[in-house]
């Protein structure tokens, strides 16, 4: 089961053409992703590393039935690739590009409203459903399946937690990484309630960090409907106020969006909060325990 | 990136909004030149400072005669303005704008933002102009009023009504206000501001309206397309920001004694809080990014090592897309060109972790491998104790 991606999934990644993009379409396959294919305009007709290569999104999918998508393309035309893949009707976008300008998102978000897909990133490692199926650039060799899932902001905490309750025996059914960004498409409570829905997933790991008010709407939602044991962890009590952190996201704005507010909020729900990123997977195993599982 | 206020007004002028007459000079022979254009020796000269707080700080002064005006020029240009909103540090004035002064009857604000939650742009309007709008949205939530126009198109007219109302604005001026509000929001999403604030919005002498002062923010992913905005976007960084920003490197500079080098920013702010967390203060912020080279992280060392306050060093690499052997070479590289002088303590984890440990372990320098995050930040925290105990002592 686990959420979102599986066997199922059949993958292109857009802009596969490209350094990046073609190292993680490689790294994807190895871990056993089902990579169809890729898409780079003008380059079609063409294969690199065995992928075949498509003018366009359309073409990709008329050509391997193509479901699900991973956006490596430039900032300035990312907004657009995003585009592209709705019409073409893939039915999970995940853009792991950063650097899109705020009002390019803006204009994805409003017209992905009409459209039947699910949006991931952008500025995002992506997602993995342990053992099965890679979308992104999580390194592969961390997960191992198993019982906890995981929703994050940023990529490197993702890969922390995952490392973590690999080490403690808990394993992963799927780890989602939402990314930074004002303007997102999954946020933390969509993943919580997927998780929640998931037979496989006993477990789940909330990691947030300042800014916006994506936690608190998590917690809210997991103080209602949640009886799965829940650890969360926020970063970024000890930044300074207004100080720009590699994430747009991560700017303070006025109260809301503290360490604090956001800590007060999950601990409110039920919520076992780690003190710190180290103590992630210990408090995970704490809290499985506490709930007999 | 931050305009200053006589960048922002010549993009609002030229939107036809109506924006006082002014001239920016930049040195004091300017003046006569800039009076000349405005046609008028009275005015106000405003130092340019991306902040707010000027007024007070003694940065708005008016001038009543050439001689006046040129004097103020003089006197603001080169000076360090500390505000409220600055530091004891202050900044630095390099540009004063003379403009013509406005008789002000009412002070209103106006902004345009991005409401993240709500994914929607935001108007936010209130009477209380020229306050600190955030003292007003806590102590008098009431006197403000948020609006959300539809995606795609214009401000309603019937929103920009229940805006003019608001404020307590009639007939030509409710019509005016309408378009100053329609002008905003365009120009909010063609320049693509993260914020744009009119603060005071004034009703003047003959009854109309007037934006007197303007913040300017565009987002930092859009620079590439806002170049003609004429905005600085190195202006408010450390020398050693924008460095680091050369080699991809995200830096931030912090007042604590343990610097750090860290690949992701949320496991970089994570860092800092486990130093905080542990007794300690982190130095700075630094992100190497994804895909940083070894010669990046030889970089990020050089930088992490010039700041003087650094009594040791943390790395911690949860290697993905860069491998944990690279990071590594890049350290003992950095070590073995720039020297150490400072306890190194290195954590690795993740892709080719047994490779980067061995490069660090048979590198023959004093390095300690942490065995994981918890143990690093210990580590840290007791080297740079240490050491202060060991100076204390002596």
């Amino acid at each position: 089961m686990a959420i979102l991606i599986g066997k199922e999934t059949k993958l292109i990644t857009q802009g596969i053409t490209g350094k990046a993009g073609l190292f993680h379409s490689q790294k994807c396959r190895d871990y056993g992703t089902n990579v169809v294919g890729g898409v780079t305009p003008k380059k079609g007709g063409t294969t690199v590393e065995g992928f075949p290569v498509f003018n366009s999104v359309a073409e990709s999918v008329k050509a391997t039935g193509a479901n699900a998508t991973m956006i490596f393309v430039p900032a300035p035309f990312a907004a657009d690739a995003i585009l592209e893949a709705a019409d073409a009707g893939i039915q999970l976008i995940v853009a792991i590009t950063e650097g899109i300008p705020v009002m390019d998102m803006l204009k994805v978000h409003n017209y992905l409203k009409s459209k039947n897909c699910i949006l991931i990133g952008p500025n995002c490692p992506g997602l993995v459903t342990a053992g099965v199926c890679k979308i992104g650039i999580a390194p592969g060799p961390i997960h191992t399946k198993g019982r906890i899932g995981i929703v994050s902001r940023s990529g490197t905490l993702t890969y922390e937690a995952v490392h973590q309750t690999t080490m403690a025996g808990l394993g992963q059914t799927t780890a989602v990484g939402i990314g930074g960004d004002p303007i997102h498409g999954l946020s933390h409570v969509d993943v919580v309630k997927l998780l929640n829905a998931d037979p496989e997933t006993e477990g789940i790991i909330l990691i947030g960090e300042i800014g916006g008010s994506d936690e608190e709407i998590a917690a809210a939602y997991i103080k209602e409907n949640v009886k799965k044991p829940v650890v969360g962890f926020i970063a970024g009590a000890s930044a300074p106020k207004g100080k720009r952190m590699g994430h747009a996201g991560a700017i303070i704005d006025g109260t809301s969006g503290t360490a604090e507010a956001k800590i007060q909020a999950l601990k409110d729900a039920g919520v076992t909060v780690a003190a710190t990123a180290a103590e992630i997977g210990k408090k995970m195993v704490e809290a499985m325990k506490k709930a007999g599982k | 990136m931050k305009l200053h206020e006589y960048q922002a007004k010549a993009i609002l002028r030229q939107a036809g909004l109506p924006v006082p007459k002014g001239e920016v000079v930049f040195k004091a022979e300017e003046v006569s030149n800039a009076l000349a254009k405005l046609g008028m020796n009275t005015g106000v000269a405003k130092a340019q400072a991306y902040t707010g707080g000027r007024g007070k700080a003694g940065g708005i002064k008016l001038y009543k005669t050439a001689d006046e005006a040129l004097a103020l020029t003089k006197q603001l240009i080169g000076m360090t303005l500390v505000t409220k909103q600055t530091g004891p540090e202050g900044v630095k004035i390099e540009a004063v704008l003379l403009e013509e002064a406005s008789v002000i009857k009412r002070e209103l604000y106006v902004a345009v933002t991005l409401d993240r939650a709500k994914a929607n742009i935001v108007l936010i309007l209130s009477p209380e102009g020229g306050m600190d709008i955030e003292e007003v949205a806590e102590k008098t939530p009431d006197r403000i009023l948020k609006l959300y126009p539809a995606w795609g198109r214009n401000v309603d007219p019937a929103l920009a009504a229940q805006g003019a109302k608001f404020l307590g604005l009639e007939g030509e001026q409710a019509k005016a206000f309408g378009d100053i509000l329609e002008k905003l929001y365009r120009i909010y999403q063609e320049k693509d501001c993260t914020l744009l604030e009119i603060n005071p919005l004034v009703v003047n002498g003959t009854g109309g309206l007037s934006l007197l002062d303007c913040k300017f923010n565009i987002d930092d992913n859009a620079v590439y397309r806002q170049t003609e905005t004429g905005g600085d976007p190195d202006a408010e960084k450390d020398p050693s920001e924008i460095e680091a920003g050369k080699y991809g490197l995200s830096y931030i500079k912090l007042d604590g004694d343990i610097g750090c080098m860290v690949n992701g920013a949320g496991l970089a702010m994570a860092t800092m809080d486990i130093i905080a967390h542990y007794g300690a203060q982190p130095a700075n912020f630094l992100d190497v990014g994804g895909s940083a080279s070894e010669e990046a992280v030889t970089k990020a060392f050089e930088i992490i090592t010039s700041d003087k306050n650094v009594k040791g060093i943390l790395v911690n690499i949860f290697g993905g897309i860069m491998p944990c052997d690279r990071i590594a070479r890049g350290i003992v590289n950095a070590v073995k060109t720039t020297g150490l002088n400072v306890p190194l303590v290195v954590r690795l984890e993740g892709t080719n972790v047994k490779e980067g440990k061995e490069v660090i372990e048979n590198s023959g320098l004093n390095l300690t491998s942490a065995s994981d995050l918890e143990d690093a930040a210990k580590l840290a925290a007791q080297n740079v104790k240490a050491l202060k105990a060991g100076k204390g002592a002596n």
